[in-house]
């Protein structure tokens, strides 16, 4: 095959990564975070992805904040067994502990959101233990009412709380505090196949000096390429087009090419 | 083939680094033991986050000791990451803190700035295209059967600064820098990349490090 240039000088490709949000021993699906709809198997999914090529796997516990723990250990360790690209794990992560479980089952990065917003010193806590590359900051982002679209709140507990943080400034402040990823979901585009938030997007690249993930509303390959000449994004996470199966990694590598988005290139 | 011995020091990701030498038919042991490595054919040293972290509990674990041991017998040794890192003679991270010396060179900042000057993120995370500084380099190497501009999955802030330029194995391509991704010297391996974390080209890696 043909080697791609990357178009960006930095040699480095858009992680094109694999979201599963996971209730139980479910992989479930939502629109705007709500409306959980059952898929299948997590680690099932999690496994055709990586044989496709992901580049990456995100396992998010939907409801652990809700009982004050991550119920994923079982699921990352099967999948840490049989994929080999880098596992990120969130949902419920109150405690180094917390995270040095699922470190040790095979995560490589640790996701925290609601924890961290009541309680900051957790990143800076996470980031000295396990270095700031295994600490991602999840903003659940919501657009605030009557700003035009150009502010939005931080959200908790899966979309369902408020943390009356403005998600701009709670991104600095996580990164200042160690956090090394930023993964940015918004809950106004998630499941709803419209797009990206792409004011969103750019305002948290804009603001920050760490990796950008960009979570929700990837409805067709025009989407991404829509995102990525706006926002220097690093990844973009995807859920809804694998898990009803309306595209694959081939495809959508396939896309990018055509679309000059550098993206690794899997022989 | 036998004897891949992972050192378990209490850092790195030594869960996948484990199955990811299992999946390729490796016989792999992750061990707490230091004297388990007078008896290993190939040592794996992992290492993540912090560098004085990882050289404190490797001398206090007493695996330095057995580690250099193992190196003087001139058995093959695998650094991945911060595993790698040590290596070297220092690192700026927290530092400067001493390295193992074993190989010329320190570990220093990844720059912040591009060649053209525009600001960068760190930690450089993810998918990185590594090259062989010359065409020759990978004959006979872990890299043997990969090809120049595969990618592996990178996870860091800091960066070998290698003297010897024969030393190095591969190099990547970072907004107009070239950072070491990859060094050899006699019987030593150190890859900056996570190849237990690197899909299909990670696994040729350790699998041909298993059948040195």
């Amino acid at each position: 095959m043909e080697r791609i240039e990357p178009i960006e000088a930095g040699g480095k490709s858009l992680r094109l990564v694999a979201r599963l949000d996971v209730k139980g021993p479910n992989l479930i699906k939502g629109i705007h975070l709500e409306g959980l709809r059952v898929i299948g198997d997590p680690g099932e999914h999690a496994r055709r992805y990586y044989e496709q090529g992901c580049d990456e796997l995100i396992y998010m516990d939907a409801v652990a904040s809700l009982y004050g723990r991550n119920n994923l250990l079982d699921i990352v360790r099967d999948t840490a067994r049989h994929c080999f690209v880098p596992i990120t794990v969130g949902g419920g992560i109150r405690s180094e502990e917390d995270a040095d479980a699922l470190l040790r089952s095979g995560a490589d990065k640790v996701a925290v959101n609601t924890a961290a917003t009541e309680r900051p010193a957790l990143i800076s806590a996470l980031a000295n233990r396990f270095g700031s590359q295994a600490v991602v900051l999840s903003v659940e982002a919501k657009r605030r009412p009557g700003t035009a679209g150009k502010q939005w709140e931080a959200l908790t507990n899966n979309g369902r709380d408020h943390s009356g943080r403005d998600v701009v400034a709670w991104a600095s402040e996580a990164i200042a505090l160690g956090a090394g990823e930023i993964l940015v979901t918004s809950v106004d585009q998630e499941g709803t196949r419209k797009g990206f938030d792409v004011d969103l997007m750019t305002a948290v690249c804009d603001a920050v000096n760490v990796p950008v993930i960009a979570s929700g509303g990837m409805g067709s390959m025009a989407d991404l390429a829509a995102l990525t000449r706006a926002a220097s994004v690093d990844g973009v996470a995807i859920a809804d087009m694998l898990h009803y199966k309306r595209a694959t990694f081939d495809d959508i590598r396939a896309a990018c090419n055509a679309s000059a988005v550098p993206v690794r290139q899997v022989a | 083939m036998t004897g891949v011995v992972i050192a378990d020091y209490g850092v790195g990701n030594i869960f996948s680094v484990y199955h990811a030498f299992e999946a390729v038919g490796a016989d792999a042991t992750v061990t707490t033991d230091p004297a388990l490595l007078r008896s290993a054919d190939r040592l794996v040293i992992p290492g993540v986050g912090d560098f004085s972290n990882c050289m404190e509990r490797l001398s206090r674990l007493g695996f330095r000791d057995e580690m250099l041991a193992f190196i003087q017998t001139g058995r093959p040794l695998l650094g991945i990451c911060v595993g790698m890192q040590m290596l070297f003679e220092t690192s700026a991270e927290n530092g400067p803190t001493p390295g193992l010396g074993l190989i010329p060179g320190d570990v220093v900042r990844v720059p912040e700035a591009g060649v053209d000057g525009v600001r960068l993120k760190l930690p450089n995370t993810g998918w990185c295209s590594i090259d062989p500084p010359a065409p020759d380099t990978w004959r006979g190497s872990v890299l043997a059967d990969l090809k120049p501009g595969d990618a592996m999955y990178f996870m860091h802030s800091y960066v070998p600064d290698v003297h010897d330029p024969a030393d190095v194995l591969a190099t990547l391509s970072f907004h107009g820098h070239r950072l070491t991704a990859a060094v050899r010297r006699d019987n030593l391996t150190g890859v900056q990349f996570h190849p237990e974390r690197s899909a299909r080209t990670g696994l040729s890696l350790l699998a041909r490090f298993a059948a040195i």
